[in-house]
């Protein structure tokens, strides 16, 4: 098992888990549109969240738009 | 002397506005549209979506404004609510301007904008850095870092800042699109708390300057207007109205009667009366006896 803080919550992942599975538990997809994924503060393009393992203890921040400014 | 000296909205018209006495432009039209970055818009108010009760009030307000660039921020997904506000966003077929509202260093306003990049697919980013949650006023210092970095990255950098000339002159140098002075704090509807700053910001930068914070209504709207800025921000002002359509409707008519004042060129204030009608001709009545 992996650990990994996601938006801020412990969460446990199999090991080798990738951003896909990660972003899964906010049922989000790479097809979801206006969304951005950054793993230990380095944002993550969506076309390599497949191909990005996710190590233990890694911080995934995953944000949306709201309504601001 | 009659005329009063350091009129703020009197000052000469700068590059990029029309002079006293030229014809007036149609504003709002894209006969005199706001460049920013090569980007050419022809309404001159910006909508910030911070404050609408609800998506169906915002996407009103966005209509009703003449809106074409309309901010959003960045925060962490929840599942309930994705997507939606985007959705409204493309339907209107408006431009998207992502803030970094909340970042407090340049590092975090930096990584909030290249996240926006990435869920947006623009480059243009509203740069907020601020220095506390009291005042929500610009970090300065943190503010020229992070513009200066973000430019390097490739970023069209909107600052929002103080009404500090100097500090717009620093932004600028270092590469923004546009400087977004305060008129007053975020959300305090205070109007414009120094006009002459303003005044004097307008005067030395050739960025657009888009008066960001402080508007509380119409008429503060074509105020800085008049003093020369290119375009006006609000969202409280609108977005917290009583009735949010009709001061969306108010501003948007202010914006475009201040531009249109502008330059037009008013009159020099003045200490005392300056008649407008003439005394020749005038008839002596003589000494009567009543």
């Amino acid at each position: 098992m992996t650990s990994i803080r996601l938006n801020g919550e412990q969460r446990e992942l199999t090991a080798g888990a990738t951003v896909v599975a990660a972003v899964a538990l906010l049922d989000v997809t790479p097809d979801t549109r206006g969304v951005a994924v950054a793993v230990d503060r380095e944002v993550v393009p969506r076309g390599s969240w497949d191909a990005t393992v996710l190590a233990e203890g890694a911080e995934v921040e995953v944000v949306m738009a709201i309504q601001g400014g | 002397m009659s005329t009063l000296d350091h009129d703020p909205t009197h000052s000469p018209a700068p590059p990029g506005v029309a002079p006293p006495h030229a014809p007036p432009p149609a504003s709002g039209s894209t006969r005199d549209p706001l460049v920013i970055a090569g980007r050419a818009f022809g309404s001159r108010l910006l909508l910030g979506t911070g404050g609408f009760q609800s998506l169906e009030a915002m996407a009103d307000a966005i209509r009703v404004s003449g809106s074409e660039l309309v901010t959003v921020a960045l925060r962490r997904v929840d599942p309930a609510a994705r997507g939606s506000i985007m959705d409204v966003i493309v339907n209107a077929g408006v431009d998207v301007l992502p803030n970094t509202a909340g970042c407090y260093t340049a590092r975090d306003a930096i990584t909030t904008a290249q996240l926006a990049r990435e869920a947006f697919e623009t480059n243009w980013v509203k740069l907020e850095v601020i220095g506390d949650d009291r005042t929500l006023l610009p970090d300065a210092p943190e503010l020229l870092d992070a513009a200066e970095r973000l430019v390097d990255d490739g970023f069209v950098v909107l600052p929002y800042t103080t009404d500090d000339p100097i500090l717009a002159r620093r932004l600028e140098d270092v590469g923004c699109a546009a400087v977004m002075p305060l008129g007053s704090p975020i959300g305090s509807g205070m109007g414009i708390n120094n006009p002459y700053n303003i005044a004097i910001i307008r005067e030395r930068t050739d960025l657009p300057v888009i008066l960001d914070a402080g508007i509380g209504t119409a008429s503060e709207a074509a105020f800085a207007m008049e003093l020369g800025c290119d375009a006006v921000l609000c969202a409280s002002a609108i977005s917290r109205a009583h009735d949010p359509n009709a001061m969306a409707r108010a501003i948007r008519g202010a914006v475009e009667a201040g531009r249109l004042a502008r330059s037009a060129g008013r009159i020099p204030r003045r200490l005392h009366a300056e008649a407008s009608t003439p005394d020749a001709g005038m008839p002596d009545f003589g000494r009567g006896d009543g």
